[in-house]
């Protein structure tokens, strides 16, 4: 029934039940709604902050509202230093640096997240294709999972010092034992009736897991792959912060050492544009490379 | 045609002696078949009916080879059955399609196994589809075809690797009564002409008696062989006559009991 009902939504091009989501859309329509929601959702949060500015509540200093923490792009961008230097100010032009900061920051989370990601499903599979391997590491594995990546920092700057490598050792942890641990059990529940297909079609063991388990358990992993993503964003700042001296964490730093309020809102605004890009991205990778998944908006803003 | 022609005394294609099959579930056993003694000629076309949960489908996996009897043995093409093999085919109730593939990938998806290279397979799938009137959907993904089309291309895909014995677990169960009307006459089309046995399981009585040359009756759990009812009605099958009738108000009181039995357990177990 549920396949039916799949079926009959990926023929309609429809996201949602027509019952939950009002009258069906179509084409540019469909598009153009969910973003002008988007754009109303963010024009209340910052209208709301401008007139507690205009009423007097929120201090300017302690609380910039976004018309003035936007307002001086060039003075904000020269704290934005490519260099690994704490403190020094930007010679290059301003948005270059800035373009440079986000791009660095980019670049750890993506190593860290590609790294985390291929090592991990190896891993998770490993464990169950070799049950040896499974019996030994598993249990050490459940183990380290629940602790905190932010606990990992030290042992990342013990291990790599300072620069990117703990960065990306950072991203990396915070993705491993939970995507490992994930990788196992949805290997486990990988559809019985699709391994007695397999089976009954003559597959080897390896075949089985190259091209059924495989190719099954990637959608939700891509998923787990997606929530974790902000999780690693949080992660690589802290480790910038601390550990690496450029990036975008290092600048939310700076802007609490020098109490530059507007500097800190100003950053907090690439950051989660900067993130919110990476969803989408992931997103749209998603729909192509999976393109066997129905899109059910799990996990997803729409 | 094959009725009146079959040849006197052909060794029979798959053989049960003595099968039954028992699960170990928290230290108690549970019986789900016994004492199963059943022949398959080849070419035939053998329904298994029964009430659900009376071990008619684990008696088609353990053939399969995906399950292991407990006693007994069960011999196909002069082997005894241990493991799965490419000389049985299996169809399944639920979509068994592999949803990142493309419709002409599943069907070839055995032979991939065997190593088949990709153009070969290409043609394979080509000539495949065609036997299951599906040509046009080589390139579509599962979910683009409706149920009744996707159990088609399951059916081609257990075809795509010649096998001698087709066994199929309740394929239609999920279908809506016309398209399951229509795919009951795809699959006898589809028997007639080839080479294979098939193993049809069913809790349908019409069903039965629209493709069956035989039809193995089951009790209530523990499964055995209750009777076997040859049925011998023209084919194509017409339902709408007094043979059709008979047989399945026959059918109906023999399978009365075993029904009440089945549910008087199902209300025990509850």
């Amino acid at each position: 029934m549920k396949a039916n009902l799949t079926t009959y939504l990926a023929q309609r091009g429809v996201a949602k039940a027509p019952g939950i989501a009002g009258k069906p859309r179509r084409g540019l329509a469909r598009r153009l709604v969910p973003l002008g929601w988007g754009l109303a959702s963010l024009a209340c949060f910052i209208a709301v902050w401008e007139v507690c500015w205009a009423a007097g509540w929120a201090d300017p200093l302690l609380l910039p509202p976004p018309h003035i923490f936007l307002r001086n792009f060039a003075s904000q961008a020269q704290y934005f230093v490519p260099t690994d230097v704490i403190g020094e100010t930007s010679s290059t032009t301003a948005l270059r640096s800035l373009v440079m900061t986000i791009v660095a920051t980019t670049l750890r989370v993506m190593s860290g997240l590609v790294l985390g990601f291929v090592c991990s499903v190896t891993m998770g599979v490993a464990i169950r294709y070799f049950r040896l391997l499974g019996n030994l590491t598993l249990p050490t594995i459940t183990l380290l999972a629940p602790i905190s990546p932010i606990a990992w920092l030290p042992v990342a700057i013990f291990l790599f010092g300072i620069g990117n490598a703990p960065a990306v050792f950072m991203v990396f942890i915070s993705l491993f034992f939970v995507m490992t641990v994930s990788t196992i059990s949805q290997i486990d529940n990988v559809s019985r009736t699709h391994l007695h297909v397999a089976a009954v079609m003559g597959a080897t063991r390896a075949q089985t897991f190259r091209h059924v388990i495989l190719p099954a358990i990637l959608p939700s992993l891509f998923m787990v792959l997606r929530m974790n993503l902000f999780g690693a964003w949080m992660v690589v700042l802290v480790a910038e912060a601390t550990g690496v001296g450029s990036g975008l964490g290092q600048v939310v730093m700076l802007a609490r050492n020098t109490f530059n309020s507007s500097l800190s809102f100003f950053t907090m605004t690439l950051i989660g544009v900067t993130g919110f890009a990476f969803d989408v991205a992931l997103r749209l990778i998603q729909r192509k490379v999976l393109f066997w998944v129905p899109n059910n908006g799990l996990g997803g803003m729409k | 045609m094959s009725l009146t022609e079959q040849p006197v005394m052909q060794p029979p294609l798959a053989t049960c002696t003595g099968v039954g099959k028992t699960w170990q579930t928290d230290g108690a056993p549970f019986v789900a078949l016994r004492d199963i003694d059943l022949d398959i000629a080849r070419r035939e076309f053998v329904v298994f009916l029964g009430p659900s949960g009376c071990g008619k489908s684990t008696l088609l996996y353990l053939m399969a080879g995906l399950e292991q009897v407990s006693e007994g043995r069960i011999v196909c093409g002069g082997a005894e059955v241990t493991a799965p093999g490419t000389d049985r085919g299996l169809v399944f109730q639920e979509t068994s399609l592999f949803p990142w593939l493309s419709v002409g990938e599943n069907v070839t998806f055995g032979l991939k196994m065997q190593h088949m290279p990709k153009e070969a397979r290409r043609r394979v799938a080509q000539e495949i589809l065609e036997r299951v009137g599906l040509s046009e959907a080589i390139d579509k993904r599962p979910d683009q075809l409706s149920g009744g089309m996707r159990q088609r291309v399951a059916v081609g895909r257990a075809l795509a690797l010649k096998p001698e014995i087709l066994l199929l677990d309740e394929p239609f169960a999920a279908l809506d009564v016309q398209t399951r009307s229509k795919m009951q006459e795809f699959l006898t089309q589809v028997w007639q002409q080839s080479n294979v046995s098939m193993v049809f399981v069913t809790h349908d009585i019409d069903e039965a008696v629209s493709l069956a040359d035989r039809i193995v009756v089951f009790t209530a759990r523990p499964g055995r062989i209750k009777t076997i009812i040859p049925v011998d009605l023209p084919r194509p099958r017409e339902t709408r006559n007094k043979a059709f009738h008979d047989l399945t108000d026959h059918l109906t009181d023999l399978m009365r009991d075993e029904v009440d039995r089945a549910f008087a357990e199902q209300e025990r177990v509850r």
